[in-house]
């Protein structure tokens, strides 16, 4: 097995892109609140701490409920932190007030899950990729979208298109073109696979596999499925219960898994063989 | 004779799109199918015209769809609605969608054996209680009286599952059933679906774009191309050697940990030109 090589090889030697230290959030549980007095709060995120390094492509895994969309919402400050502290290039932003967290927004960019409730269905994709570049005033929107298209592998007349008119693959290709647009350092991607068909996944982690290298972007990729994290980054984090129980290159993690937790869910990926061992119903 | 055999089946969008083409494939008492093919294919319109659920836009245009023995597209309609009511159920690909969220667990299970089957409230409801214990769901009780807000994502879908065996149906569709779950949930999804199969010897059409998963559930396998059926086959030949180029190529797009090189290529366009060529020359020849 040879150790991946990536963009990871490529980038200067630099401070990390992300340093997360002991970082916590705890939402109020409602269903608990007592009539008088304030909600238990059910602790999501217990502490975590860990570098991302410019370049890298981090996989993010664990089971519904692990806390891993929590913890890349965290990173972008799309929830606030209860504790600890999220810096971004050098600056510690856990607090940082909204105005001056813009100019690191533009930075910083997200693609979701479902392109469906991520896009506006009322807007053209045109409308859809300009509108974070008119909110950050850059210059040129329409050449941007229309550089944003063709990095993405959209013929530029899809601009004038509407979301319903596309294939999941494609509002998937949007939803990406959106977050390039804006030349970010970062891109977060939570489970933006687990909605398409396998030949739709490979091409859309192909796409984002070329991009990586060639904008020079720092990725995290959240996923449940441990086999496009193989696929695609360089280092995976597993989550379970809001706590990191294995901080791994990703070639180790799959060839020695330490933790029980990454073994279980190694365990539970049905390959596509009938005789996989441990799987017979 | 089989459960289900479907022949020459075509289904058509009103305008004139085709969306499936001479669709033959056949579920034996008992047997596992699994229905593959990317978004789009048709699969899961092949599932909803044997419920008769299509859309209202859709049509069959030709070919036979017969269900333990009667042919669903002669029959009257009062008559085939019976005949799928007591023959089918559905396993959906999304349990919180499926269930009407105004309503308690139990009731929704029970709706069928006491609405259509005739069954009495009381029977209705223990056997409610007794198929929640079957799907192993931690105190089937609290369970009934819940809302489907009040249960987890697995827990939802056992109690559809749970739900879907209550009439013993000969055959369930399963759209989808563990998509929506992280891989652990689906393990233990897979591994309840064919328990109960097993136990209670119902045939299931098993819809899913997953080749692992399939290799896990299934017995014998459809693939969908485009509204055609490429290759008809058992489970042990497939995964050996796929016959057909787009069936070897869909086996190499799907995910495998193990081997990351042979894994997530997407289907090459020149197995789809030339797939879609094959398949012209088969319309071209009827």
């Amino acid at each position: 097995m040879t150790q991946p090589t990536g963009p990871l090889d490529k980038s200067p030697p630099s401070g990390p892109i992300f340093s997360i230290r002991g970082l916590r959030v705890s939402l109020p549980d409602m269903a608990r609140k007592p009539l008088l007095g304030p909600a238990p709060r059910n602790r999501i995120l217990k502490g975590l701490s860990f570098d991302l390094s410019r370049g890298e492509t981090l996989g993010i895994v664990g089971g519904s409920g692990s806390g891993k969309s929590t913890l890349g919402r965290a990173m972008l400050r799309l929830v606030e932190a209860s504790g600890g502290q999220v810096i971004f290039e050098g600056r510690d932003i856990t607090h940082l007030p909204e105005t001056a967290l813009r100019a690191e927004r533009r930075r910083m960019q997200m693609i979701f899950q479902d392109p469906m409730s991520s896009l506006n269905p009322r807007r053209t994709v045109a409308a859809i990729i300009a509108a974070p570049l008119r909110l950050h005033r850059l210059d040129d929107p329409a050449d941007r979208v229309r550089q944003a298209l063709d990095q993405v592998g959209l013929p530029a007349a899809f601009a004038r298109r509407y979301p319903h008119e596309l294939s999941g693959g494609q509002r998937q290709r949007v939803g990406i073109a959106r977050a390039i647009a804006l030349e970010p350092d970062f891109i977060l991607a939570d489970e933006i696979v687990s909605g398409l068909d396998v030949s739709s996944q490979a091409k859309i982690l192909n796409l984002l596999e070329t991009l990586v290298a060639r904008l020079n972007l720092t990725l995290a990729f959240i996923s449940h499925d441990l086999s496009v994290i193989r696929r695609l980054c360089t280092r995976t984090l597993v989550i379970d219960a809001g706590a990191i129980v294995e901080d791994a290159p990703t070639a180790r993690l799959f060839e020695t898994p330490q933790a029980p937790y990454t073994r279980d869910l190694l365990a539970a990926i049905p390959l596509p063989d009938p005789d996989q061992p441990g799987w017979a119903l | 004779m089989s459960l289900l055999e479907i022949t020459a089946l075509c289904a058509d969008i009103a305008g004139g799109t085709r969306l499936l083409h001479d669709v033959s494939l056949s579920v034996d008492v008992g047997e596992v199918r699994g229905l593959v093919g990317e978004s789009g294919a048709g699969k899961s319109m092949i599932g909803k015209a044997v419920l008769g659920i299509l859309p209202r836009s859709v049509a069959i245009s030709g070919g036979t769809i017969r269900l333990d023995g009667q042919d669903l597209c002669t029959l009257p309609p009062a008559a085939r609605r019976r005949l799928i009511g007591q023959c089918t159920a559905l396993i959906p690909q999304d349990p919180l969608t499926a269930l009407n969220p105004s309503r308690r667990v139990g009731r929704q299970i029970t709706d069928r054996l006491t609405d259509r089957l005739g069954w009495t409230r009381r029977a209705a409801e223990t056997r409610a209680r007794d198929l929640l214990a079957e799907v192993r769901l931690p105190d089937p009780e609290r369970v009934l009286r819940s809302y489907p807000h009040e249960l987890s994502g697995g827990m939802r879908q056992r109690a559809l599952i749970a739900a879907a065996f209550a009439a013993e149906p000969k055959l369930i569709i399963a759209d989808e059933p563990t998509t929506a779950l992280d891989v652990t949930v689906q393990r233990e999804i897979l591994r309840l679906i064919g328990a109960m199969q097993r136990r209670h010897g119902t045939a299931l059409l098993f819809v899913t774009h997953d080749l692992g998963v399939v290799s896990k559930i299934c017995q014998t396998l459809s693939v969908l191309y485009a509204g055609h059926v490429v290759e008809d086959t058992d489970i042990g030949s497939f995964f050996r050697a796929p016959a057909h180029p787009y069936s070897a190529a869909l086996l190499a797009a799907t995910p495998q940990y193990t081997d990351p090189e042979a894994s997530l290529t997407p289907v090459p366009d020149a197995v789809i030109r030339d797939v879609e060529a094959e398949l012209q020359g088969r319309r071209a020849g009827q």
